[in-house]
């Protein structure tokens, strides 16, 4: 199996306000096409785990393998394009930029890479939109779509750059069950048909029963995968 | 790397968001590239219309013969008490004339130099301007009024007659307009004048000379050359003063420096007569600078203002955009953009305003006894006060918009999607 993720011995402290071990030696793998959700109590770290695993945090000790490249130490300017081109991030609020439209907030990520034509980032993003059953929203202000409708365009917009893995805080934490099965649906179908690696942050125990595998952690520490 | 279109994309719709603060921040950048091009024009327009009324009429350098007395006394010359030490008492000067000598070999030199425009002879002299039993002092001036309009816009400063017609007159002479008010004359009278020894002349009024300097006018006179000399009785010779004219003022000191000592006269530059003209130019130039410098901190605090608002209101949005995959630059760069923004569109704006300001008052009438070519306020009109007016807005813009969008560079998105 090809390892898409792989954390060894993490560990974070936070200094402020007073000295605070939060994560305690993380250690796993991530597998192409593979479904994971980490479960835990709240306060446990998963959020502060997952910042780190994205690179938005860079202020840890261990070691992070992207592809198993080590990527731990590289320069912020690295980190933000591999960011760009390889990890989707989905938050538990939808975060869209307001005053562009649906179609717009999902081709961003993409015109920021620069690699394809704005025609053809148009073409991707109306494709990640259809997939996700929000094409008719393509031209709407992101401001004026609904709340699950807004995390299906954050989903999209995660989508847009074809990332190798996708990561989500509680990205079903804000949505009724109808939603939040959607949401399911559509990681699963990703994962299934695109061969996508998922990790992603739940409280809801029938949404993560329903993946492939289960992180639980408990006082920073991982008791079970 | 970063990517121009997506950043100016999102710059302008942010601003567009806030279409009535950017507004104002943009009113403040014009309301300040405006008043600097309104004053900066009229300011250099009233110091050009003071620096021509003084030098268009000065000479770059003025040769005469000053009195004063002998450096060297007989008795230094004296090889007899040359190791004592010698005291003189009421040293006078010597008995010399006015006259230049050799002045037609030094106006021939002159004119010859490529760098002088003209040199031509006058001769001062004082007179008397008779009215019945009184006698008023006067100066009497002799020239050429031809050269005279040609090089020192003489014409300017005639407001009855012309510098051709006192050519022409032979006992013509152009009368002080004081003068002319005082003894109730005007073109086509008579006027007695007596010379300081007392021989009395009749001339013609051909015209009336004013300077706008009434104590110049309430004096001076001006006659041909010939008339002064034969009313001095003096010979073809008798010159007492040369006026020059160069192409290039910068010229003047190391001319004149030549002339006095080549031909043992005194020499004064316009830059050495008139020191103090300058500094009431660099003065007057400072305080446009300082005000428009002033409006245009105002102007970057707006800048400044909207700026930050944005960027606290935007916060989610650059973690955001951090989260997927902009660099803290990228970031800088949306907001730098958009103060350039606001200054180059509040600059073209204030260019604009100054522009039909700066029209509006030339048209304004604006009379003066004291220049009577002068109709409306002057205003310079000059392409580089806006190619300045314009830097300025965005040099001013940009160090506004600098703190706030390194604010904006700083953010650590984890911080605020925690603190959501
Ligand atoms: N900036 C910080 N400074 C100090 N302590 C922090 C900071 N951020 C988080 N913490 C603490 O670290 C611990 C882990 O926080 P984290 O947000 O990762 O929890 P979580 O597992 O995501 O919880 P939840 O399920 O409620 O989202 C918490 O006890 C929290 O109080
Ligand atoms: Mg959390």
């Amino acid at each position: 199996m090809e390892t898409v993720l792989e954390a060894k011995n993490i560990n974070k402290y936070f200094k402020k306000p007073v000295l605070f071990h939060v994560l305690k030696d993380i250690n796993f793998k991530i597998n192409k096409g593979e479904f994971v959700s980490i479960m835990g109590k709240s306060g446990c770290g998963k959020s502060t785990l997952l910042y780190i695993l994205s690179t938005m945090d860079t202020e840890y000790e261990g070691e992070l393998y992207l592809n198993n490249d080590l990527i731990t130490g590289d320069s912020r300017q690295k980190l933000t394009l591999i960011r760009n081109k390889h990890i989707g991030f989905v938050f538990q609020f939808h975060y869209l930029l307001s005053e562009f439209t649906v179609l717009e907030n999902v081709m961003l990520p993409a015109k920021k890479l620069g690699e394809k034509s704005v025609k053809e980032i148009e073409k991707d993003a109306l494709e990640k939109l259809r997939i996700l059953n929000i094409e008719h929203l393509a031209h709407k202000r992101a401001s004026q779509v609904s709340g699950g409708e807004k995390q299906r365009v954050a989903i999209a917009r995660a989508l847009i750059n074809n990332p190798l893995i996708i990561m989500g805080d509680e990205p079903t934490g804000n949505l009724d069950s109808h939603n939040a099965d959607n949401v399911f649906n559509i990681f699963k179908k990703l994962s299934v048909e695109e061969n996508l690696s998922l990790l992603i942050v739940t409280h809801d125990e029938d949404f993560a029963n329903r993946t492939d595998r289960i992180i639980t952690m408990e006082d920073g520490r991982i008791i079970h995968e | 790397m970063a990517n121009w279109t997506v950043i100016i994309d999102i710059a302008k719709k942010q601003l567009l968001t806030k279409f009535k603060s950017t507004a104002i921040a943009a009113l403040g950048v014009t309301f300040g590239i405006g008043a600097y091009i309104t004053l900066v024009s009229f300011m250099t327009g009233l110091n050009n219309m003071l620096d021509d009324l003084i030098l268009n009429q000065t000479p770059h350098i003025h040769i005469y013969n000053e009195i004063e007395p002998s450096k060297k006394q007989p008795v230094d010359i004296y090889d007899a008490f040359k190791n004592s030490f010698n005291v003189v008492h009421s040293i006078k000067p010597k008995l010399s004339q006015k006259k230049i000598h050799n002045a037609s070999p030094i106006i021939h030199f002159l004119n010859k130099n490529k760098d002088v425009k003209g040199a031509i002879p006058q001769i001062k002299t004082q007179i008397f301007y008779i009215a019945g039993s009184i006698e008023i002092a006067g100066n009497l001036t002799g020239i050429q009024p031809i050269d005279e309009a040609r090089l020192f816009n003489f014409r300017d400063y005639i407001i009855a007659g012309s510098p051709e017609k006192l050519k022409n007159t032979e006992n013509g002479i152009l009368l002080g307009s004081g003068i002319a008010k005082k003894m109730a004359l005007s073109v086509g009278d008579r006027v007695q004048i007596s010379t300081i020894k007392g021989d009395l002349f009749p001339l013609k009024i051909v015209g009336l000379y004013q300077s706008g300097v009434s104590d110049i006018d309430a004096i001076q006179s001006f006659v041909n050359i010939k008339t002064v000399q034969r009313i001095l009785g003096e010979a073809e010779n008798y010159i007492t003063d040369i006026n020059v004219k160069l192409y290039d003022i910068e010229k003047a000191i190391s001319l004149s420096k030549k002339t006095e000592q080549q031909f043992n006269v005194t020499a004064i530059d316009i830059k050495t007569a008139n020191a103090q003209f300058e500094t009431g130019t660099s003065v007057r130039n400072m305080i446009t600078y300082a005000v428009s410098i002033a409006l245009l901190i105002v102007a970057g605090f707006g800048v400044y203002n909207i700026l930050s608002m944005l960027i606290y209101e935007k916060m989610n949005d650059i973690a955001i955009l951090k989260a997927i995959g902009f660099s803290g630059n990228d970031v800088q760069y949306i907001f730098m953009s958009q103060a350039l923004i606001i200054g180059v569109i509040g600059g073209a704006l204030g260019l604009l305003i100054g522009l039909i300001f700066t029209n509006i008052i030339s048209t304004i009438p604006f009379k003066t006894e004291a220049l009577a070519k002068v109709d409306t306020y002057p205003i310079d009109f000059n392409v580089w006060y806006y190619v300045i007016g314009f830097s300025f807005a965005i040099i001013s813009t940009f160090f506004a918009g600098y703190l706030p969008s390194l604010k904006a560079k700083k953010i650590d998105p984890v911080k605020i999607i925690r603190g959501q």
